[in-house]
């Protein structure tokens, strides 16, 4: 993946990338990791390293072994094959309560018999903890999540968002090598989501604690991690930084995962180092991207390119490779953004988005209206699988 | 409150991760009352099983032959050849056991019906009411459930007796009085009194479940609120009313307080029987044999029951 | 299932409530009665609950059926409690389809048939009838009562919560009782309560398994009421439901609190 400066967007740390670098040693690694129950493998010889300080999420649609991965490192499941190391040593036969993790559940799991106070407590508690330091660390933790005036409170006396901050306090309190959160925003409304989403951030780069995030919302993945590990029937699928794994699938599984893709189907005919020329009965003058990898000629490829970097014509632009056309079929509009669904002629339909920069438009596009589409050829990435 | 409800996480792996033949903390816990229910129910049956093919003696305990361990496999083998089916036989040929396992069904099934038909309006209606107004009718229907059935019963031939209430209310209105204790009349009413909460809980609890939303949607396609009522509701509630008739079906059958105390000398039922088969007669292979034959016909509602049971629990 | 109710359904109520109750305070008001016949009112009075008092045979047999209620209950909810646990949470395993059966069989099975087998089986190993063996017979009728009642209760509980607790350090057991026994303890007192009850109530059981010396209330009220009715049982079973009824309602009201906390 090096060698190619347009991907250098949007990094929140691009300096922080012990994962680039060949000495570091991974606080966390899983080793060939598998699980199955019954006849079904859930987790399918996983290998992944975690470093020190990271926001690491596991994302992908339900059942697709993300959870059951976090399980294993949390002690909860036994892996069947491979081995996972916490700072070098192995976890293998540890209960959950020897663990240095601790996690934060999706559904919470608060206490309900026990006030916010002694539900943060109780990992303090365990570690037998003098009472002068564990009410100092509660104290501590309430402000941290600015829940200081409900510390007596019970569970069932909170709202979803106060819920969900006193579940976090009470994993962070016991101070963990790492911290677990299996879908931590999922019982959120959006817009408490959003905001969470970036107090989680700040709040991890506050403690400098590592994090591990499973989660089937991209956006939320995208908005926290320093990485993203997509996952697919018990296999990682990719794993990057989030603009990586956005503007370079690998796959078209990943392009389709995250975010709205537009998929071409097309044969090889033309690679002059840098640019690749394809064939599709969908493009009449043919199509082109930028590619470093080689492809065999002749071979089927697919064109994977975004709906916001698709550009909608009402008069024809000049003839030349990656021009479509069509009519608009169905027209959403979001506010911030237009999605216009445009029909090819051979029938499929392709999605196009425009920002909506200004309030008026001179010529707006309207159903039924003949429109051509096209996009420049380093907007479209070509895969192989 | 700005929450949609945390959702409960599904483990559809449960139980399946573990490697064969290594039982969980939870299963060993389980350990306990198993072997508890198999040394004082399972066995148990396997006696009464053994005691009804022996023969009656006049001795403590009155049954032959008896199984002496210290003449070893010889003694284990005359023991199983002195078994014989002479109990069931007399049964056979006695026609007051028949007319006894008969008159028992069809006790048991008629106050089946007349339960059903007494019990689901009311637990219909108490599914219409306010929530709260619900919750005190529930409390109000459980609470006899746990008041002592012998006194229960006995309420009844207070006012049930010739010179009981009933009649002296009857003669108040100026009707004639009427002789009910001691009949099948009397026992019927018992039956469906001491049963009727056993019927309208788990009515109840299939009725109060049903949405509001589907009975309008019923309305809004056009049904009246009785073909609503049989379209919609009643289909919906039978797995309540297959639980509650089961419920009471079952021990009815075998039922003997209530045929007792309320019931005449001709009243004839098995849990009867069994009683004065091994109390009075001190016949201990003939009760035994009684025991066997009404848990053999018992055998395929009991199983009934038990699916369902199993179901209603992992279902919620 | 809103919209209130009709007046069918009003009518359904008021009918099922009055033949519910109706026998039960009939029996309450006439155990005041001074006269002894049962249809005379002959003017409020106390004098059978004195009597009751006096009679040491009926202050024996309470004592029993009380000691035998207490231990049988306390018993059949520890062993319950660990069937609901296994039924609930141990998945499958072998035995299973048999475990469930027998907790389940006895909620339905008729007691003469309990009471007889469990006799047989007291009989053929030489134990003599008494307190034991009625209490034993007691726990075997009344744990699976209690096994429902806590199974019901475990299966709308969250495992996470747990889990939760081994993730931040306590081993297994202390998580059982740290977390998941306080959360479950109003299941398992109710369904003590109601084991307590259900053996205090007991009459067919006891009759096959108790022994001289050990003959419980039920047993003596059964032989008196075989003799007709009398004022005298009429006062003991106002105190047994008044009894039954005050625990009942308060445990209920319990609860209700429980569920509704203040904001």
């Amino acid at each position: 993946m090096n060698g190619k400066p347009r991907l250098n967007i949007g990094a929140v740390r691009s300096s922080f990338a012990p994962w680039a670098d060949p000495s570091a040693k991974p606080l966390v690694r899983f080793d060939q990791v598998t699980k199955r129950f019954g006849s079904e493998t859930a987790v399918d010889a996983v290998s992944l390293d975690i470093y020190e300080g990271e926001f690491f999420a596991l994302l992908g649609p339900s059942g697709c072994g993300k959870s059951t991965l976090m399980r294993m490192l949390a002690g909860f499941e036994t892996p069947d094959l491979g081995r996972i190391t916490l700072g070098g040593e192995d976890l293998a036969g540890r209960p959950p309560h020897l663990r240095p993790v601790n996690m934060m559940f999706q559904s919470y799991a608060l206490f309900p018999h026990l006030t916010v106070a002694q539900n943060i407590a109780f990992g303090l508690r365990q570690q037998k903890k003098p009472k002068d330091e564990i009410a100092a660390r509660v104290d501590e933790m309430l402000a941290l999540v600015r829940l200081e005036g409900l510390a007596h409170r019970k569970p069932d006396q909170l709202s979803g968002g106060q819920k969900q901050r006193v579940a976090l306090a009470r994993a962070i309190a016991p101070k963990p090598r790492m911290l677990l959160l299996d879908e931590p925003l999922g019982a959120l409304d959006r817009k408490l989501r959003e905001e969470t989403q970036f107090e989680l951030m700040a709040l991890q780069q506050r403690l400098g604690m590592t994090f591990l995030i499973v989660t089937h919302d991209q956006e939320e993945a995208m908005i926290t991690a320093d990485r993203i590990a997509v996952m697919r029937a018990g296999q990682l699928a990719q794993i990057g930084r989030p603009a990586e794994v956005y503007e370079a699938p690998n796959s078209r599984y990943v392009a389709d995962f995250i975010g709205d893709v537009n998929l071409f189907e097309a044969k090889v005919t033309e690679d002059d180092g840098d640019i690749i020329r394809l064939v599709s009965p969908e493009a009449p003058d043919g199509l082109e991207a930028i590619e470093d990898d080689e492809i065999a000629l002749g071979s089927t490829a697919w064109l994977a390119v975004r709906p916001e970097k698709m550009r909608v014509h009402l008069d024809p632009p000049p003839s030349g490779p990656n021009r479509l056309e069509g009519t608009v079929a169905d027209i959403g509009y979001l506010g911030d953004w237009t999605t216009y669904l445009v029909e090819l002629p051979g029938g499929r339909t392709i999605r196009a988005a425009r920002a909506n920069a200004a309030r008026v438009v001179d010529r707006p596009v309207d159903w039924d209206d003949k429109v051509w589409l096209t996009f420049a050829p380093d907007s479209a990435v070509v895969l192989t699988r | 409150m700005s929450v949609t409800g945390a959702p409960r996480p599904r483990r559809p792996w449960k139980g399946l991760g573990r490697p064969r033949g290594q039982p969980s903390s939870e299963a060993r816990a389980a350990l306990a009352p198993f072997l508890w229910l198999a040394v004082f129910f399972l066995i148990p049956f396997l006696l009464v099983a053994k005691l009804s093919l022996s023969d009656v003696v006049l001795a403590i305990p009155p049954y032959a032959p008896q199984l002496d361990w210290s003449d070893g496999l010889p003694g284990l083998i005359a023991f199983v050849r002195a078994l014989d089916f002479e109990a069931y036989a007399r049964m056979g040929q006695d026609g007051l056991y028949l007319a006894a396992y008969l008159s028992s069904l069809k006790f048991a099934a008629i106050a089946t019906f007349i339960l059903l038909l007494v019990g689901y309006p009311l637990a219909y209606g108490m599914a219409k009411c306010r929530p709260t107004v619900r919750q005190a009718l529930l409390m109000a229907v459980i609470l006899p459930f746990w008041t002592s059935f012998l006194i229960r019963v006995y309420a009844w031939i207070a006012i049930l007796k010739p010179a009981g209430l009933l009649n002296m209310a009857l003669e108040q209105i100026g009707l004639p009085p009427v002789d009910i204790l001691n009949t099948d009349t009397a026992v019927y009413i018992g039956l469906v009194y001491a049963y009727l909460p056993f019927m309208v809980l788990p009515l109840y609890a299939v009725l109060e479940r049903q949405e509001a939303g589907l009975l309008e949607a019923a309305a809004d396609l056009g049904c009246t609120p009785f073909q609503t009522f049989w379209r919609v509701t009643f289909p919906l509630s039978l797995p309540g009313v297959a639980a509650g008739a089961l419920l009471c079906f079952i021990p009815m059958v075998g039922e003997f307080v209530i045929p007792d105390l309320l019931g005449g000398s001709g009243t004839l039922m098995l849990g009867k029987t069994i009683w004065t088969e091994f109390f009075s007669n001190r016949d201990w292979p003939a009760a035994s044999a009684v025991a066997i034959v009404l848990l053999a016909t018992l055998v395929i509602p009991i199983l009934l029951f038990q699916r369902q049971q199993t179901k209603m629990m992992e279902q919620r | 299932m809103r919209r209130g109710p009709s007046a069918f359904n009003i009518a359904a109520i008021v009918l099922g409530m009055g033949f519910l109750y109706l026998p039960i305070v009939l029996l309450v008001i006439y155990s005041f009665n001074e006269s002894r016949l049962v249809t005379v009112w002959g003017g409020f009075s106390t004098r059978w609950y004195t009597s009751l008092f006096q009679n040491e045979q009926l202050l024996a047999a309470a004592w029993v059926t009380l000691r035998v209620a207490f231990v049988s209950a306390t018993l059949a909810t520890i062993l319950g409690t660990l069937a609901a646990l296994g039924l609930v949470r141990a998945g499958r395993f072998r035995g299973r389809t048999l475990f469930s059966s027998m907790t389940y069989a006895p909620l339905v099975m008729p007691e003469v048939i309990l009471g007889l087998s469990l006799l047989l089986l007291f009989v053929s190993v030489g134990v003599a009838r008494g307190f034991w063996t009625v209490m034993i017979a007691h726990t075997t009728l009344t744990l699976c009562y209690a096994t429902v009642v806590v199974q019901a209760r475990l299966v709308s509980f969250d495992e996470a919560l747990e889990e939760a607790a081994r993730d931040l350090g306590a081993p297994p057991w202390k998580a059982f009782t740290l977390v998941t026994l306080p959360n479950i303890a109003p299941a398992v007192a109710a369904a003590w309560m109601l084991a307590f009850t259900l053996s205090l109530d007991d009459l067919v059981i006891a009759s096959f398994t108790s022994g001289p010396g050990a003959t419980t209330l039920p047993i003596r009220i059964y032989s008196a009421v075989r003799l007709g009715v009398s004022p005298e049982i009429n006062a003991i079973s106002t105190l047994l439901i008044g009894l039954v009824a005050t625990g009942v309602i308060a445990a209920y009201l319990l609860n209700m609190r429980r569920r509704t906390p203040g904001r």
